[in-house]
């Protein structure tokens, strides 16, 4: 019964890292893939173009 | 017994604290690694042909209309622009970091749930994701060299989002759904992005010839492919290796 409420509380909590983790990843991958702004888009020029984001 | 129960709570604080811990670590040494290999096999292979449509984007090169074109002129050589390919590197290697985020968070869930993670299960995982975010996008907005005739920016940000997102939801459905209504729901988000359509330009302008645009889509999609396994198989490699580590510490 004890160990039956730990496993479940354990699990429970440890959905919300995983989210946090999605949440972090696609962040990195909006700014280096998507901002627009100049500095940022020159700087990422040749990788968006290369990994399939677009562009300009 | 309620002092015991009330003792069994706070653990999954540390708990979670550790779990993203594992998260982060494996995420970064494999998006650090695949992406560097990412970086450096895009400089060699993409790079190239990027920097000769871009002699045609500038109007240095016009083909069709004079004198015939030589389709190998002199391109600057890869240690010519340090900074530009430094940056390059850089951002590569940042962007799959944030591949790798995603695709750690994602295995770590379905370890949860029964399904074994190890390097040779990431090489699939590395194929879906490329599938993901690189090639069901690509597949209507083509991988697009310097020049080309598009749609506004912004419309096309919004149907790449929403394609990769419906593109996650199926491969997640095709690899554990388990059954005929979750293959054929992938199925149809799988292909009502491109039934709807991209934001497309109201008339092609680029300067740029064919043959570059075809072999520069080859080359993104090939290096994209290459550099997905590698992603996924790290991932899955690191993922294991600091699950095991934190088990022998506990």
């Amino acid at each position: 019964m004890t160990t039956k409420t730990i496993k479940s509380t354990a699990s429970a909590g440890s959905i919300i890292p995983v989210l946090f983790a999605v949440v972090l990843g696609l962040g990195i991958i909006t700014v280096t893939g998507h901002v627009q702004a100049s500095t940022l888009h020159d700087a990422a020029h040749d990788v968006r173009h290369a990994t399939g984001f677009p562009c300009h | 017994m309620m002092r015991r129960m009330t003792c069994a709570t706070p653990p999954a604080s540390p708990a979670t604290k550790q779990m993203f811990g594992r998260i982060l670590t494996s995420a970064l040494f494999a998006g650090a690694a695949a992406g560097l290999i990412a970086a450096l096999l895009q400089l060699f292979f993409v790079q190239p042909v990027l920097l000769h449509a871009e002699l045609y984007e500038s109007g240095e090169l016009v083909h069709f209309g004079g004198e015939a074109v030589s389709a190998r002129p002199d391109l600057p050589g890869l240690f010519d622009e340090p900074m530009r390919n430094l940056l390059s590197i850089l951002f590569t290697m940042l962007t799959y970091t944030g591949y790798a985020l995603v695709m750690v968070a994602l295995m770590s869930q379905a370890e949860r749930q029964g399904h074994e993670i190890t390097a040779r299960h990431g090489i699939i995982w590395g194929l879906a994701g490329f599938v993901t975010f690189h090639f069901a996008p690509g597949l209507t907005l083509a991988p697009e060299v310097p020049g080309v005739a598009a749609a506004d920016v912004g419309a096309r940000q919004v149907w790449w989002v929403a394609t990769v997102a419906s593109a996650g939801v199926a491969m997640w459905l095709i690899a554990f759904g388990g059954n005929l209504v979750a293959y054929v729901i992938a199925a149809l988000l799988l292909m009502a992005p491109h039934v709807i359509g991209a934001p497309e330009p109201d008339s092609f302008t680029g300067p740029v010839p064919t043959e570059i645009g075809a072999l520069f889509a080859a080359r993104a999609f090939g290096i994209g492919m290459a550099a997905w396994v590698l992603l996924g198989a790290f991932c899955a490699y690191f993922w294991q290796s600091e699950t095991a580590h934190a088990e022998a510490t506990a």
